[in-house]
């Protein structure tokens, strides 16, 4: 009992970093544009890919620094070539362009690589155990996974709050026309958040890429989940992205370890159901099977009750 | 502007009717329905360049009493609905034989869909052969005269599992795994009952049912399954399901032997590696050991498909048109009823053993093997250096199990 809660205390905050790598970026963009990035997970899964080919010429530690640089380019491109153009539409032309971005990086993933997962392992230089638990070895590369994902967040953090650049991000956030009124280059921000944002993504593709499945179909995989990250942690907050990460790891990967259902429950307070009454299938499914969509009914809750998310500054 | 739509309009009809031409010569048609694209794709298109493959041997050698054999594919995203709507334009186009396989809600969906039809249009049957849906619900209580399945069903699989353990003393405590809908809960129930008669003292110490195709990270399952002290996982998983199962057992360390239903489809080989070497089993009609040379067929498929991906799989594929090639040859005829008569009873003999196609509900008898990952295996899966040798052989007669299959045959 101890050894499965340990061992999923640990599971939960490793997803709950990832998720967060994932989501920084996305929440960043956000934050500064308005622009509600779907292509986001694309630039995420181009990460994986890019970093498994660059790997394979020049190994993986210059890869971990290239394969984002490459990312950061892409993301540039489409901010001043795509996502510029498309502004002056508003907000539904721009979510319309990402949306079909996500499509064309897709297409083009899978002309570039094929259908088939691509057989992207742990890199020789990091596979090793990292420390021993209850008898079992933990990998490195999930450590790194988790420094990381820290790093990324301290990095946010202080950019934000202890830098110039940050400070007029902040201001840009609630008053864009301002900001430029006062001198600011507004356009060139919007193409270094975006270049950063992607940046992020694709680093974390880099470890996702290994640390899960790298397929054509990974963006649509973890795109909802990742939207669900940062409307619950409030959208343009760093550390509410950093929480929302971690409560969703955590739940997730809790309630996988929870076989009760809600007849245990019944029978707990002395409540009788027969196996004939109504919504007995509903009562009987175990909380280890819903857990998937917890995070959804999560989102669901939070935009009833709070809709600004945990840490948000303005209405979803 | 419009002078221009108007030319590529005539073009494009003038394209069309020479296309058209161009197919009205005496084709046997038969329509390939399964993903093409999406999740499942790579399946798919595995699948699909073995039944290109194997007609196009047929044709090779004459076609179906002189008809050459015309593959038409449809993508269907497994998707049931989707899959009705590409049936209608299959037989709309002329298709005679539906093949499917990926997914048995889509092949429950088809084979409806396909009594149906043949109900209300006499004279132009159309037939289902089902090479991968192995509900066994499809050859029992859902059966019909138009349906044949040439893959062994959850059952069946489960029991020559059951002749693998009977004698394994070191199996005690078995953890089952599942996907969360027909198929997965059918392998649970399978193995409830596989369990119960040929290894009671054997204790099943957690059963889960996950969602199909949503879980990224498998390693609270894995948790789950280490505290449970089990020593064998019993799991249906197939496609990403399977191969991160494997993956996130690796990370933790997870000791135990795997006895899988598709552990040696795309890409599980490469994601569990060594650590599956003398633990990773899978049950099929084929492996590339199961004899020592490979047979010509494999051979042949390897000069053209060429990619580390295209692993020659689907046995039960070459069985299936082994199957129609000497039912054709039997009816003397391509009509669909009279194939349909010509395959029920059909008996024939594989490298590999006999096989026979039942009457009584349609389901393809073949031997079946139980093999096991290993890194001395003369051939090897995807390039891994590891493939699969075998433990047990049960022959097809032995596979058989008794049907609930109450059949209506046209008169």
């Amino acid at each position: 009992m101890k050894e499965l809660v340990a061992f999923s205390l640990l599971n939960g905050v490793v997803y709950g970093l990832l998720l967060f790598m994932l989501s920084s970026g996305l929440t960043l963009i956000f934050s500064l544009m308005g622009v509600l990035n779907f292509a986001h997970a694309s630039l995420f899964m181009l990460g994986a890919y890019l970093s498994w080919q660059i790997s394979r010429w020049v190994g993986f530690w210059p890869a971990l620094v290239l394969a984002p640089l490459l990312c950061g380019l892409v993301g540039a491109g489409i901010e001043r070539f795509g996502l510029r153009r498309v502004h002056r539409q508003g907000h539904v032309a721009e979510i319309l362009f990402t949306f079909g971005l996500a499509y064309v990086i897709g297409e083009l993933v899978i002309m570039a690589w094929g259908r088939n997962p691509i057989e992207n392992h742990v890199p020789a230089a990091i596979d090793f155990a990292a420390f021993r638990l209850f008898g079992t070895s933990y990998p490195f590369y999930k450590v790194l996974m988790m420094g990381i994902s820290v790093g990324m967040f301290a990095f946010l953090y202080l950019a934000f709050k202890r830098t110039r650049v940050g400070l007029v991000i902040q201001a840009a956030l609630t008053h864009p026309q301002m900001v430029g009124a006062l001198g600011h280059d507004v356009p060139r921000l919007f193409v270094l958040v975006f270049a950063v944002g992607s940046a992020l993504a694709g680093l974390a593709g880099v470890i996702g890429g290994f640390a899960l499945l790298t397929e054509p179909n990974m963006a649509a995989n973890l795109g909802p989940i990742v939207f669900v990250v940062v409307v619950v942690g409030g959208l343009g907050s760093i550390p509410g992205a950093f929480l929302a990460s971690m409560l969703i790891g955590l739940l997730q990967t809790f309630a996988v370890a929870i076989d009760y259902s809600w007849l245990d429950l019944f029978r707990a307070i002395g409540l009788k159901v027969s196996s004939d009454s109504l919504l007995r299938e509903v009562w009987s499914v175990k909380l280890s099977q819903a857990a998937p969509i917890l995070p959804y009914v999560l989102l669901v809750l939070m935009l009833i009750v709070r809709p600004r998310g945990f840490m948000g500054t303005r209405e979803t | 502007m419009r002078d221009w739509l108007h030319r590529i309009g005539t073009g494009g009809l003038a394209v069309a009717l020479l296309a058209f031409a161009g197919l009205a010569g005496a084709q046997f048609k038969i329509a390939y329905i399964d993903p093409l694209s999406g999740g499942a794709a790579s399946a798919g298109i595995n699948s699909q360049k073995h039944v290109i493959f194997f007609t196009d041997r047929i044709n090779a050698a004459g076609g179906l009493n002189g008809e050459k054999i015309e593959v038409l594919s449809y993508d269907n995203k497994v998707s049931p609905q989707e899959s009705l709507i590409v049936l209608k334009k299959a037989i709309d186009e002329g298709a005679r034989i539906i093949v499917q396989g990926n997914g048995s809600s889509v092949a429950h969906a088809i084979t409806d869909a396909v009594l149906k039809y043949n109900e209300r249009n006499p004279g132009k049957e159309v037939l289902f052969f089902n090479y991968a849906a192995i509900d066994p619900a499809l050859t029992n209580e859902k059966c019909n005269f138009w349906h044949f399945r040439f893959d062994a069903d959850v059952d069946m699989k489960m029991a020559a599992f059951g002749d693998a353990m009977v004698n394994d003393k070191s199996i005690k405590k078995v953890y089952l795994i599942n996907q969360d809908y027909s198929f997965g809960k059918a392998v649970a129930a399978a193995a409830h009952r596989m369990l119960a008669q040929k290894r009671p003292d054997v204790q099943i110490v957690g059963e889960e049912l996950h969602p199909l195709q949503k879980v990224q990270d498998f390693s609270p399952y894995v948790a789950k399954i280490k505290a449970s002290g089990a020593d064998t996982v019993i799991t249906g998983n197939w496609s990403n399901d399977m191969l991160l199962l494997v993956k996130a057992g690796k990370d933790a360390d997870l000791k135990v032997k795997w006895f899988t239903y598709y552990g040696g489809g795309l890409g599980s080989v490469p994601a569990i590696g060594r650590d599956g070497v003398g633990t990773l089993k899978q049950v099929t009609e084929y492996h590339n050991n199961v004899s020592p040379t490979l047979p010509p067929e494999e051979v042949e498929f390897h000069k053209r498909f060429t990619d580390k991906s295209d692993e020659m799989y689907y046995w039960r594929i070459r069985n299936m048109f082994a199957m129609l090639q000497a039912a054709a040859k039997k009816a003397k005829s391509n009509d669909p009823v009279k194939l349909a008569r010509a395959l029920e009873g059909l008996q024939m003999d594989t490298p590999y053993g006999p096989m026979q196609m039942r009457a009584d509900n349609h389901q393809l008898l073949q031997p079946l093997f139980v093999s096991t990952l290993s890194d001395k295996a003369k051939h090897d899966v995807e390039g891994t250096g590891l493939g699969f040798i075998t433990d047990e052989k049960i022959d097809a007669a032995k596979t058989a199990l008794p049907t609930t299959c109450k059949m209506t045959r046209p008169s």
